[in-house]
């Protein structure tokens, strides 16, 4: 129980910095959402239920066409997929015996970063851990864009401009230290970064959403690293070997 | 037809609970395949930062204070600087440049 309630205050506290950025974030995607016709209650509610950038901001666009909702499902589907590869990606960091009930919430609370802040942990995956920063990161989320709805442009443009890297900065905190430590990775995530730019400077790309670019990248990107660089240890060896770093930090 | 604006959301909320959920709940254990093993092992760190460049450098109002921030939040990534460090550092150098570039012009 103890344990649990650490990784509970853990969680908040690598919280704080995404919930901080989430609102400055969440309040531009008010902005579009007002254009859409939403109330702050409908912005708040889309929110605290999706809480995906990408995916609500498509979402939105959406609403503006009018269109059926089975085109709603699919846009969705296509701009969070990369959702269903963390999830896989997670799965591999829950101890098998982990209740259903807490395979659903942290599911529900997937995002971009608390994915991050969650890989970044050794060992087992606590839940309790990603409750914690779920706790704080999603109501933030959630009330900024209500705020964006209600206010439009309050925040100088000079803060909304500065606040916006601080999730790429958190990203970085996560992919650096990992391609630090594992020569492999480092080259990956160099490919990366690499690939990422210059497909953005393909001209006959430029169609193709941010978001699916993301999803097809990542697959690309990883089928072709995990070919030729097949993870070495077995399963058990390698979260062994994540316990005793874990105690060698404490 | 007029469309009601909460079915849009609950249709948005549904789509994005089970594409979060469905791997989950039904991958139970270590896959055993090396291959899947090793791609879901490069998934994060790949995402990641395919998400972060070239994005970085659009989200400020100029593209060189996203490009120190970056260059910034690497090092200090490097050096094994704290999460909420390392976001309060980019933000830093994006105000800093942005102000310095706003004094020169």
């Amino acid at each position: 129980m103890n344990r649990n309630t650490n990784a509970f205050k853990n969680g908040i506290q690598d919280g704080i910095p995404i919930a901080l950025g989430y609102f400055a974030v969440a309040f531009s995607l008010g902005i579009v959402a007002r254009k859409a016709g939403l109330n702050p209650f409908q912005g708040f509610l889309s929110s605290i239920l999706n809480h995906a950038s990408a995916g609500e901001y498509a979402e939105f666009t959406v609403i503006m066409a009018n269109a059926p909702y089975f085109e709603m499902a699919f846009v969705i589907l296509v701009t969070n997929i990369r959702y269903l590869l963390m999830s896989c990606a997670l799965s591999q960091r829950f101890s098998p015996d982990t209740p259903l009930l807490h395979r659903l919430i942290v599911g529900f609370g997937i995002t971009d970063e608390i994915f991050g802040i969650s890989i970044a942990r050794a060992g087992d995956l606590n839940p309790w851990h990603n409750y914690g920063a779920m706790t704080i990161a999603l109501p933030s989320w959630a009330a900024g864009t209500a705020m964006g709805i209600i206010a439009g442009n309050i925040l100088p443009t000079a803060a909304v401009s500065a606040l916006s890297v601080a999730l790429y900065g958190m990203f970085l905190a996560v992919i650096i230290p990992a391609a630090h430590t594992d020569k492999i990775v480092g080259s990956v995530v160099t490919a990366s970064f690499l690939i990422s730019f210059l497909v953005s400077k393909i001209p006959s790309l430029a169609a193709i959403s941010n978001s699916l670019k993301i999803s097809l990248l990542t697959i690309l990107i990883s089928g072709i690293s995990a070919f030729f660089f097949p993870v070495k240890e077995d399963p058990e060896e390698s979260s062994l070997t994540d316990e005793d770093q874990e105690v060698t930090v404490r | 037809m007029i469309h009601n604006i909460y079915l849009y959301i609950l249709t948005a909320a549904a789509v994005s609970f089970l594409i979060r959920v469905l791997p989950l709940t039904l991958i139970r254990g270590k896959i055993k395949n090396r291959f899947i093993r090793s791609f879901l092992y490069y998934v994060p760190y790949v995402t990641l930062a395919v998400m972060t460049f070239p994005a970085i450098l659009t989200a400020p109002q100029i593209p060189i204070a996203g490009i120190l921030a970056f260059i910034a939040g690497i090092i200090a990534a490097w050096r094994k600087v704290n999460m909420v460090g390392i976001a309060a550092l980019c933000c830093a150098v994006v105000f800093f440049c942005e102000t310095f570039v706003a004094f020169i012009l």
